[in-house]
């Protein structure tokens, strides 16, 4: 029988893959150029809704862009953003979670106190923060995310190494000679890889809402690229009377979030349960 | 009482440390924050006159010492764009944050903790997998989303609540904390108290949902963990009713964990606050933030953030402190 891990793996996967393709595709499926402007068809309903943008399925904007076309260009952004957030935070956070909990004292006093600065932050504040200082781009959103969410791989990381290094293993290793270094590389960190895989999946769900949050406020990518929050924060001056332009970005996001949320659960379920409490 | 002591020493350099983050924030930023706050067209003798004002025609490190002097006596200097001492500004809207906050608090948990506790103690159910799964969509809901369709719905078709702003224009309140729902209350103003209710509802809602998901999931899988204790065993095997196992041994020692996450959790809120506030128009400090730096008032974004990190450290560690009174087996 299909257990409910397994279909929240493959549901939550399902979407995720649906992001990926729609993000590499991009050019091939979306029906419009996302920046072509048709301003005698502004602010056109969808057909189905009663509209009379038949070629428009979800429907125009303000400038007579496809919204369609638009979210499916949007997803780029947020997968660039979601993906080298998460491997770059994860590259950071899991070396010095490393670093720390396998060499302890000073090395593991000095990234504890860092941590707990960065922790002394919100994250999405924190994020907010940097972008207000650093401007708009895309570069500069991928810096701020990724240096408000390295945190949550090093307390992970540094927390599983620091049981499996008093394993049997890493002492065989010790005492057939291998260097720190190498054990390190060799046997410790791809023991934390599963723990890791959980947090990287949950993070990529808050990273993708970060960026839409930075994108809405105005502190995303510059308003020339389309993405879901900089659409939802155009839309909402049209709210009365175009709903659509904020409906559709929105349940974009929602839908993408949830999916990778539900992977993150299922992921968990299998290759961690003990996580739970954590993620 | 030494070990609290030591933890609060340890959190000096951790507030240094925060101060330093932000300070050296406005040094990130690209380009000169004078020539940014006047203008192309300002003069050479314009721009150094505002730069040696603020003091930025001074070595890097004696900067940071007047900055951080200066806040420790409560002066974070004039706000550019407003013309007024930036703790004003602060602590004018600071009362407006702490109430959207509470009250975000009190429906999260209205909410979270009853779906949470029979999620877990009916586990497995039809009504169980429903609970989780709001959970997971109240996590996965953008924020921001969810106020604009809140206020389009109830707002804009239904006409049911004020889309914007904290009171109806014209009612007064006469202030005492400046927590309207408090003053009204106390006062027996219950026309401004259904009015800043109303007005409080939407964005509490907004703010509060994901919370509440976060809050569902904690409480349903601390339960679950206590359930499985042999001390849970034990009590059934005594005999003791279903009602006394769950009130008195399983639901005391989960909450706790709840409460921690709670505490934990007020960062989100406060993350929260700034899009929630900016989405309604609502007038806290969240809403001053964004303000701030649209008008790109270094000085006062500057301040409010390091006000958000400070009071976000300081209300952890002051839940820390409370949790080793309330199960003494945990240590500092």
């Amino acid at each position: 029988m299909l257990r409910l891990r397994h279909f929240k793996i493959l549901f939550g996967g399902f979407i995720l893959v649906v992001l990926v393709v729609c993000g590499v595709a991009a050019p091939l499926l979306a029906p419009f150029d996302p920046q072509e402007q048709r301003l005698e068809a502004r602010l056109q309903a969808p057909s189905w809704i009663g509209g009379n943008a038949t070629s428009n399925w979800l429907g125009t904007d303000n400038l007579g862009r496809d919204i369609l076309s638009r979210i499916v260009y949007g997803s780029r952004i947020s997968l660039l953003v979601g993906a080298t957030t998460v491997l770059l935070a994860g590259l950071i956070g899991c070396s010095l979670g490393a670093i720390a909990g396998y060499f302890g004292k000073g090395a593991d006093e000095i990234v504890g106190k860092i941590t707990e600065i960065f922790l002394a932050f919100p994250f999405l504040l924190l994020a907010i923060a940097l972008m207000a200082f650093l401007g708009q781009g895309l570069i500069n959103i991928i810096l701020a995310l990724m240096m408000s969410r390295w945190v949550q791989y090093c307390r992970v990381v540094r927390g599983e190494v620091l049981s499996l290094k008093e394993r049997d293993f890493v002492t065989a290793a010790k005492a057939l000679g291998g260097k720190d270094f190498y054990i390190l590389v060799r046997h410790v960190v791809p023991n934390t890889l599963a723990s890791v895989t959980v947090v990287a999946t949950f993070a990529m769900a808050v990273v993708i809402i970060s960026e839409a949050s930075l994108s809405f406020l105005g502190l995303g990518v510059p308003a020339s690229i389309p993405t879901w929050g900089s659409m939802l924060s155009e839309g909402r001056s049209y709210m009365n009377r175009a709903p659509w332009l904020t409906i559709f970005p929105g349940l974009a996001i929602f839908i993408t979030v949830f999916g990778i949320n539900l992977l993150g659960d299922g992921l968990r379920d299998v290759l961690d349960p003990k996580l739970r409490r954590q993620v | 009482m030494t070990k609290l002591a030591r933890r609060i020493i340890g959190a000096i350099p951790v507030l240094l440390g925060i101060s330093f983050l932000v300070f050296l924030l406005l040094h990130l930023a690209p380009g000169d924050p004078v020539l940014l706050l006047l203008g192309d067209d300002a003069t050479p003798a314009e721009v150094a006159r505002v730069r040696h004002q603020w003091g930025l025609d001074q070595p890097l490190m004696v900067q940071y010492w007047q900055f951080i002097s200066r806040a420790f006596l409560g002066d974070f200097g004039m706000s550019l764009k407003f013309g007024e001492p930036v703790t004003k500004l602060v602590l004018e809207r600071l009362p407006a944050t702490v109430e959207l906050a509470l009250v975000s608090l009190t429906v999260a948990i209205l909410i979270a903790i009853p779906i949470g506790i029979y999620s877990a103690i009916h586990r497995d159910s039809l009504l169980d997998h429903a609970g989780t799964g709001a959970a997971l969509i109240g996590v996965s809901l953008p924020n921001f989303w969810l106020g604009i369709m809140l206020i389009y719905f109830l707002g804009g078709q239904l006409n049911l609540l004020p889309v914007a702003g904290r009171i109806e224009y014209g009612i007064e309140i006469k202030p005492i904390t400046k927590l309207y729902l408090l003053d009204s209350l106390l006062t027996g103003n219950f026309e401004a108290f259904w009015s800043v209710l109303k007005h409080l509802l939407m964005p509490a809602v907004t703010l509060g949902t994901a919370l509440a998901g976060i809050v569902t999931r904690i409480t349903r899988s601390s339960i679950l963990e206590v359930m499985r204790q042999d001390y849970v065993m034990t009590a059934r095997a005594k005999g003791l009713s279903e009602r006394v196992v769950i009130w008195r041994h399983i639901l005391r020692n989960a909450l706790i964990t709840v409460i921690t996450i709670l505490g934990l959790q007020l960062g989100a809120l406060l993350s929260g606050s700034v899009i929630t506030e900016t989405v309604f128009s609502y007038p806290g400090i969240g809403d001053l933030l964004i303000q701030s730096i649209s008008v790109r008032d270094y000085r006062l974004t500057q301040v409010l953030i390091l006000f958000f990190g400070a009071s976000y450290f300081i209300v952890n560690l002051l839940v820390d402190i409370v949790y080793t009174f309330v199960d003494p087996r945990i240590k500092l």
